[in-house]
């Protein structure tokens, strides 16, 4: 019987001919990614309490992205502390203020086909949509990570999520994610692995197939995978990265799933998640009319530069409604470049929109952005949990750029096709 | 291995997420203030009325959603003895355990009511419900961490294995 993609490359970091899900095996960890809120502020203090150095620095790559830029005095010293530690513990693969780690990891090429990853974050799996097995772990078990260059897993089994069709205009991949978290429901993969397939999946652009892989940990799922194809090997190229293998990561024909979820691109339309969970889907259409304080474009899920463009497409010639504030936060430094250079960010500048720096900010209640009690926020990030984005009693609804965008235009929840469609119009 | 005998059952439901546990504003903060935050969005009063060797009850999912280990410190730090629920979220049955709290997969925590007096053994994976005098059973502890859970965790347990191979 033949190996799904994550099971062949556990298999391969165990040192192992084959292994079959719930058997509990040691890896050897390819690449370890912290940020700084989880990081150096927290292993620094249980490496020294252990006397043990980093196993391999080559291996470790450090991302200041959560505290960006300091907007305290605490921020500044957690800031300051992970760049004297990467200095000490001799790691060269530190970006400091460069944008968010999932995104900054790829585009860097620290990402390649077959890597097993482990990450001090649990978006960790985003890396998977370039067939990398990488997952999210705890401070404590990244010190054990770094101190010995293994870890223990129990072989996940993993679930094939297929995707038929074709996506309508103004419909994207947090829309199917959206509907993926009602449909699935966040507790029913427990830990297992998704593994997305299908004709619309391989008609996605990388930074698409990312918005899935990035929302498996909604799911529940230790980490989501999509199988290496052209569109990989492409990117990889444009990236830089040599990975000559790419290709032969795939599961097997005869591989063994636990459970097949099949969907269709054709008939989905956009989606929102109302308030507190991810889960709590429907078509925009059922939201529209809700009047929202805060439209807000961020986070590794949702400021790409394939999501800026979108939020661009919809504000060209418009201007953000006097009732909403647009806040937009590009995920990385090198987005933020490519976006100045094509006049994305000029597009929406023009609108009205307030440009914030490359990080977490907003996302995680760390940073600019912040909700008062009872404001509404609609955010193309992948949590709307109780709390996360300021005050407990703010509401925050989740959509793609396209719906965030197309809110920003009318103050309240609109179905983006409505707005594209007049553009087509004119 | 009795985790606790009479602890108090503070009783939440599905989904009970990390922000909710270690909220984002305080993460920043020391552990004492985060703490005294934990599970506030659900029960305001939970932080101040927990005692030592209480244990905290959830449905499905527990602990879903962030990586921050705080979540499961938090709880930890208030003297939590033991995390029952019906399913946890990996990364957080993880870093639960990694920290020695104790998570135990039992599938009728649902049977719990809140100010229960439960008795856990976290080896036997056995719970006994003082209050109504049922037991439950729980998924055993995997064999294989048992030993870094005895030690205190999984910190303790690699110092022990450091020492050893130096010697
Ligand atoms: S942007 Fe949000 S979801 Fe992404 S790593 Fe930062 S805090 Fe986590």
């Amino acid at each position: 019987m033949g190996m799904t993609l994550a099971e062949k490359i556990i298999a391969r970091a165990a040192g192992r001919s084959e292994v079959r899900p719930g058997e509990i095996v040691t890896c050897k960890v390819d690449l370890a990614m912290m940020h700084d809120s989880g990081g150096p502020r927290r292993v620094a203090p249980m490496l020294e309490w252990l006397g043990a150095k980093v196993w391999d620095p080559s291996r470790v790559v450090v991302i200041a992205d959560h505290y960006v830029p300091a907007i305290d005095a605490d921020s500044a010293a957690i800031l300051n502390l992970t760049r004297k530690w990467v200095k000490s513990a001799g790691i060269e693969s530190f970006y400091d203020m460069q944008g968010i780690c999932h995104v900054v990891l790829p585009e860097r090429g620290h990402v390649r086909p077959g890597l097993f990853a482990v990450g001090g974050d649990s978006h960790s799996p985003t890396a998977g949509a370039f067939g990398c097995f990488m997952f999210g772990i705890g401070a404590t078990e990244m010190a054990g990570v770094l101190v010995t260059g293994e870890i223990w897993v129990k072989v996940p089994e993993t679930h094939l999520v297929r995707w038929h069709g074709r996506l309508r205009h103004g419909v994207v991949a947090k829309d199917m994610m959206l509907k993926m978290c009602r449909d699935i429901g966040l507790s029913t993969v427990r830990y297992g692995v998704v593994q997305y397939t299908g004709d619309a999946i391989a008609a996605l652009p990388m930074a698409e197939r990312m918005v899935l892989t990035n929302m498996a940990a909604e799911l529940g799922a230790q980490t989501g995978l999509i199988e290496p194809d052209d569109v990989t090997v492409q990117t990889l190229r444009d990236i830089g990265v040599d990975a000559p293998d790419a290709l032969s990561w795939k599961s097997d024909a005869d591989a063994r799933y636990v459970r097949t979820w099949t969907f269709d691109a054709d008939t989905l339309e956009p989606q929102i998640a109302a308030p507190h969970s991810p889960e709590n889907s429907a078509p925009a259409a059922d939201y529209e009319g809700v009047a929202i304080d805060q439209c807000y474009i961020g986070a590794c899920t949702g400021a790409k530069l394939s999501d800026l463009h979108m939020a661009a497409e919809v504000l060209r010639g418009r201007k953000v409604a006097s009732t909403t504030r647009l806040l937009v936060a590009p995920a990385s430094t090198r987005i933020t470049a490519q976006a100045a250079a094509d006049s994305t960010l000029a597009t929406l500048t023009e609108a009205g929109a307030i440009l914030l720096p490359s990080g977490c900010g907003a996302c995680a209640g760390l940073g600019a952005g912040l909700l008062a009690e009872k404001e509404v926020c609609l955010s193309s990030t992948a949590r709307n949990f109780k709390g996360r984005m300021g005050a407990h009693s703010a509401l925050v609804y989740l959509g793609s750029p396209y719906t965030v965008a197309a809110s920003a235009v009318t103050g309240r929840i609109t179905d983006p096709r409505v707005i594209l469609a007049e553009r087509a119009a004119a | 291995m009795t985790t606790t005998d009479g602890g108090r059952a503070f009783v939440f439901g599905d989904n009970v997420d990390t922000d909710t546990l270690a909220p984002g504003l305080y993460m920043k903060r020391p552990i004492e203030e985060m703490a005294s935050h934990c599970l506030e969005a659900l029960d305001p009063t939970f932080a101040k009325t927990v005692r030592p060797g209480d244990i905290v009850v959830g449905g499905e999912n527990f602990g879903m959603g962030s990586s921050r280990e705080q979540a499961a410190m938090a709880l930890r730090h208030l003297g939590v003895a033991a995390v029952v629920a019906k399913s946890f979220a990996g990364l957080f049955f993880r870093n639960a355990l990694n920290l020695g709290l104790v998570a135990l997969v039992c599938p009728a925590a649902d049977r719990i009511r809140p100010g229960d007096r439960l008795s856990v053994d976290a080896e036997a994976g056995r719970i006994t419900n003082l209050t109504t005098g049922e037991t439950y059973a729980c998924e055993p502890i995997p064999p294989h961490l048992v030993e870094m859970i005895r030690d205190g965790g999984l910190l303790p347990h690699l110092k022990k294995k450091l020492k050893k191979k130096s010697v």
